[in-house]
């Protein structure tokens, strides 16, 4: 297949240049990894849900046996786990894991027996590339392949998908400083990256993708290019092609936003996601990490990590078995631990900076960093230099963000698109006050999920409220219904008929009335019927005869 | 010097004329609406606001009877989107009505629980579970912590714990004053 | 730490906009003497001095804000832009009156919505207009111990020192245009006043500060949109009423504290608008305004009040010129 390898045609806004340091771990080959007596795997090394564990304490398992798997429906956004190497499970229990946030979850713990036997299922599969896409979903699924780029999203959620995909972007870019993992692997293995492509091009029913990488890895954009074109087209209908995108080594071009932009020219709009643009990225470890499950059956249970920093004799990369404990690895590499050191799991810039090295390595780990502590001081105020809108990637105006965020007007914040920030730091590393900006965007974000969350709340509780008030209403009128209808029944049963008796009642309170007024009538009575003329009272005859011949006539209609 | 002073007098009832008819003419009436107001409070209706509930809070504002700063619950948030919606200025939370707390809830010690339902009847979002002579249960999800279950208790046997917060839920602590730095070595 | 560009920290910030400061006071001295060392001394003791005291009045750390050299700034760009042979009590209220009121009354750094310097110096402008007149002639031989004595002492009448002060180049074209004489006559008619192309002695020490901008353009200590769209923005006013007041654009760019505003003054980022657009309209604004009130205008050099102008609508042009967010449609 003919390799096309060209300059990127478009640049994202801001950026820092920043010093790699990466010659200091690509001195060796990545070395093999070392079997540890302990190995500690979380049921959550992903973005998502954790898995549930399908071993019990005690029970043996052997290398590449899955240990945890997905219980809920196949959409949850969950991974399967399994074990690294062959041993006892000794425990499951609670445990920290290493993160930008302290987490602990339900690790489960693996005594290993030193011989690191595979189990007899793991097969490669034939003829890989008859397989149907929703097989291949199925096979990553399986495999526990999540986003090894750090974001740890699972792939198999990535792959087949609804909407048509255009696009696919292999993230090769691998900006942040210290970290040469993904480098070192293309250097090492590209064959089974372009292959593990191939793989995801055809779940994906597309023929075309893009390698984003930056021009600072010479050697891996050869190692690329030659085993591009040394593999023939595959049996398939498609004649697919890879292009290698050279990217200015410019930090962050791997941020996923920035890569998209770099080699499309499109902006993934504000609250969408780049599959609504019909293009899908994937990290190119991850690639790696699906050729291994098709081509071989092999589960991720391990993966490429950049050993680097200060007070560290041999910097390497080395590949390390899911699990293994960091402080390990550090020994291993020649670490000599000074009091004012800090150990990062990450990148300088957007790493978590860990409290001590006692934490697993998960499958996002790309790198284990020790850089010494730098020292604490105040900060002065925002001077409104404008530096940290000049390298924002995301093209927002960090000093307004930061302004609002102090003032705690999290609507204004919002308006000014708080959630386009990717925390990569640059504001940060900019700011001649030292202001420690992504702190302060972590923070309105927090904030503003949680006020969220908590209107869900308070909403819920006006609505039981409410209808707990019209509860009782019913509950009053029914009781007063029920009385009604009861104390009927009663008088009933008794034989008085009560709306008889009621129709007595009214009709005493009437004659009562009528009596009362009569008499206050009479009191007032006509003067003029005494003393008549005979005129008169035959008038009166007359008029009474007349009135008795009406009634009569009444009475006998 | 005089047609100085009479211009200028002039020209001041002129302008004064026309601002007291701007005045007047285009003032802006504020109709807060009570559901609105209610909206933004956090309906724990425990009362600390002096009034029974959340929606009599909200109507007193609406009538100008109460001020926005009376609601511990709600805290600072609700201060500011009270300010926010009635263009008011925000001041502190007054202290006469309760301090801002944690989130809490309560529940039940079903050892010394006698089944009285006193409680139930004064839980304003029916979070207590039970019937006379049967067990009661705080539903912890939907408790508000308005904690009015506790007098009516004639066992004491409801406490307050601090909400769990859901795993989903993160707090990022920001310190203020003074900000802190990190100055570079290399 | 690894970002080899910027300098990252205020006092970098200042002390590179210091060191380009340099060259222009160096012509500043060779062309009109040691009165402006002596000036640039009392306004930086004055300003450390008062800044310091409000500090401690306002309960915060004072080394911390000392150290970053921006009340130093402010103090310089006063004392280059006051007549050289100031009393030493107008530099004095000058610095004072800048720091106290224009820049701590508003909450100290950061906080202050107009150009500290720039008010102090409108401050001694309006109060001390005699004062603020008093300049030696170019090459002078006043030595700097007369220069020292006058400035500290200016009610002793040193005769020697009388005979050379006169108005300033800007100062005569502008007095000598409003009698109608035309760019020519005035230069052939006070022909010491004037160098190659712009006024004598200002042209060079223009020329310095530009350098000096041009550095910190360099360094990235300052943006290209300030200095560029106000130097655009007078030179193109210049040249729309060049025929009818025979200024040509280049003594307006040679001329006064063009180069020193467009450089170090306007590029004050505290006071200044911070989005790229809206740093061309701030610049631009400030150009036009300046330009008019050198030609028509009570005052013979209309940048600071330019300036000042600009600041109060900045916050304005910022709200306007907010740059799309990645994504916003």
């Amino acid at each position: 297949m003919k390799a096309i390898i060209e300059q990127a045609k478009h640049h994202f806004h801001g950026g820092l240049s920043l010093d790699g340091h990466k010659q200091l771990s690509m001195q060796h080959a990545i070395s093999a990894a070392l079997i540890p007596d302990t190995l500690t795997v979380p049921l959550l090394q992903h973005i998502g849900r954790p898995a549930t564990a399908i071993v019990k304490i005690g029970e043996q398992v052997l290398k590449g046996q899955c240990i945890a798997c997905i219980k809920d429906d196949k959409n949850t956004v969950t991974a399967a786990m399994h074990a690294p190497s062959s041993g006892k499970v000794v425990a499951i229990e609670h445990c920290a894991i290493p993160g930008m946030l302290k987490q602990s979850v339900d690790c489960i713990m693996i005594q290993t027996d030193g011989e690191d036997r595979w189990h007899p299922e793991i097969q490669p599969i034939a003829e890989p590339f008859n397989l149907t896409r929703d097989d291949l979903k199925q096979a990553i699924l399986e495999a526990g392949i999540v986003g090894m780029g750090g974001a740890g999203f699972p792939t198999h959620l990535k792959l087949v998908q609804e909407k048509p995909v255009e696009t696919l972007i292999i993230n090769a870019a691998e900006c942040e400083p210290y970290i040469t993992c993904d480098a070192q692997l293309i250097q090492e293995q590209a064959e089974k990256i372009i292959k593990g492509i191939q793989f995801i091009l055809h779940a994906l029913n597309i023929n075309h993708c893009f390698i984003g990488i930056e021009n600072n890895k010479p050697d891996a954009i050869q190692a690329l290019r030659q085993a591009i074109e040394s593999i023939e087209q595959p049996p398939t209908k498609q004649q697919c092609f890879i292009k290698i995108v050279q990217l200015p080594t410019r930090y962050p071009a791997g941020g996923e936003k920035q890569l998209i932009q770099a080699i499309t020219g499109k902006q993934i709009p504000i609250n969408k996601l780049p599959r609504d643009l019909g293009i899908i990225g994937h990290n190119i470890a991850t690639t790696f990490a699906v050729a291994n499950a098709i081509l071989e059956g092999k589960p991720l249970i391990e993966r490429v990590v950049t050993i680097t920093g200060d007070n560290i004799a041999q910097p390497q990369n080395k590949w390390v078995m899911l699990g293994t404990n960091m402080q390990q690895l550090l020994d291993t590499c020649g670490y000599q631990k000074k009091s004012n050191d800090e150990v990062i799991m990450g990148g300088p810039m957007m790493g978590a900076h860990l409290d001590s090295a006692d934490y697993p390595v998960i499958k996002t780990t790309n790198c284990v960093l020790v850089k010494t502590k730098p020292i604490q001081t105040t900060s002065l105020p925002c001077i409104r230099c404008g530096e940290c809108a000049r390298v924002c990637p995301a093209n927002l105006l960090p000093q307004q963000l930061y302004w609002f965020v102090r003032s705690k007007d999290f609507d204004r914040v919002q308006d000014y698109q708080i959630f386009s920030c990717i925390e990569c730091g640059c504001c940060d590393y900019v700011c001649p006050s030292h202001i420690p900006l992504v702190q302060f965007y972590r923070y309105a974000k927090s904030e503003i999920w949680n006020q969220e969350a908590d209107k869900e709340k308070s909403d819920h509780a006006r609505q039981r409220h409410e209808f707990r008030q019209l509860r009782i209403e019913r509950k009053k009128k029914e009781d007063a219904e029920r009385k009604a209808k009861k104390k009927a029944m009663l008088n009933k049963k008794q034989g008085i008929d009560t709306s008889a008796e009621d129709a007595k009642k009214s009709a005493i309170e009437a004659a009562l009335k009528r009596v009362k007024s009569r008499q206050t009538e009479q009191s007032a009575v006509a003067k003029n019927t005494d003393n008549l003329t005979e005129q008169q009272q035959q008038k009166i005859a007359e008029v009474e005869q007349r009135r008795k011949n009406k009634t009569r006539q009444n009475n006998n209609e | 010097m005089l047609t100085a002073i009479i211009a200028l007098s002039l020209l001041a009832i002129a302008f004064g004329l026309l601002l007291g008819f701007a005045a007047v003419r285009y003032k802006v009436k504020s109709n807060p609406v009570v559901d609105q107001i209610d909206a933004l409070l956090p309906q724990t209706q425990c009362g600390q606001c002096t009034y029974p509930g959340c929606r009599p809070y909200a109507e007193a504002i609406a009538k100008e009877e109460a001020d926005i700063n009376q609601c511990p619950p709600g805290g600072e948030a609700t201060i500011l989107a009270l300010a926010d919606l009635l263009g008011k200025d925000p001041k502190p939370l007054n202290e006469k009505n309760g301090a801002h707390a944690e989130k809490t809830v309560v529940y039940i010690d079903e050892k010394v629980c006698i089944g009285c339902t006193l409680c139930i009847q004064a839980c304003p979002v029916d979070a207590i579970l039970g019937a006379a002579k049967q067990m009661h249960t705080v539903i912890a999800s939907e408790c508000t912590g308005c904690d009015l279950c506790i007098p009516p208790c004639p066992v004491d046997c409801i406490h307050v714990i601090p909400a769990v917060e859901e795993k989903d839920k993160v707090s990022v602590k920001v310190p203020f004053a003074p900000l802190l730095f990190t100055e570079p070595n290399a | 730490m690894m970002e080899n560009t910027a300098p990252n920290s205020v006092t970098k910030m200042m002390l590179n906009v210091i060191y380009a400061l340099i060259p222009g006071v160096i012509a500043y001295v060779i062309f009109f003497g040691w009165g402006v060392i002596i000036n640039i001394v009392i306004a930086v003791t004055t300003a450390i001095a008062t800044e310091s005291l409000m500090l401690h009045l306002r309960k915060r750390p004072v080394k911390p804000f000392i150290m970053d050299g921006s009340a130093v700034v402010t103090a310089i760009l006063l004392a280059l832009a006051l007549p050289n042979l100031a009393p030493w009590w107008l530099t004095f209220i000058g610095v004072a009156f800048a720091i106290i009121i224009g820049k701590h009354l508003y909450g100290g750094l950061g906080y202050n919505p107009f150009n500290p310097a720039m008010i102090g110096y409108v401050l001694l402008l309006i109060s001390f207009p005699l004062e603020m007149t008093i300049w030696l002639q170019p090459d002078n031989n006043i030595g700097f111990t007369q220069n020292l004595s006058h400035i500290l002492n200016s009610s002793a009448k040193d005769l020697n020192i009388d005979a050379m002060t006169m108005a300033t180049t800007l100062d005569t074209v502008k007095t000598q245009s409003g009698l109608g004489q035309t760019y020519d006559t005035i230069r052939a008619n006070h022909s010491i006043l004037f160098g190659q192309f712009a006024g004598y002695g200002w042209e060079w020490i223009n020329l310095m500060f530009l350098l000096g901008g041009l550095w910190l353009l360099y360094r990235r200590v300052i943006s290209w949109q300030i200095p560029v769209a106000f130097l655009i923005s007078i030179a193109t006013m210049a040249l729309i009423f060049y025929p009818a007041t025979s200024t040509s654009p280049i003594y307006h760019l040679f001329g006064g504290a063009t180069m020193l505003c467009a450089f170090f003054i306007a590029t004050d980022p505290v006071t200044a608008s911070t989005t790229p657009n809206g740093r061309l309209i701030y610049a631009a604004g400030i150009g036009v305004f300046a330009y008019i009130i050198r030609m028509w205008g009570g005052y013979p050099d209309g940048i600071a009040f330019g300036v000042l102008l600009m600041n109060m609508a900045a916050p304005m042009i910022d709200y306007y010129t907010r740059p799309k967010a990645f994504g916003e449609s």
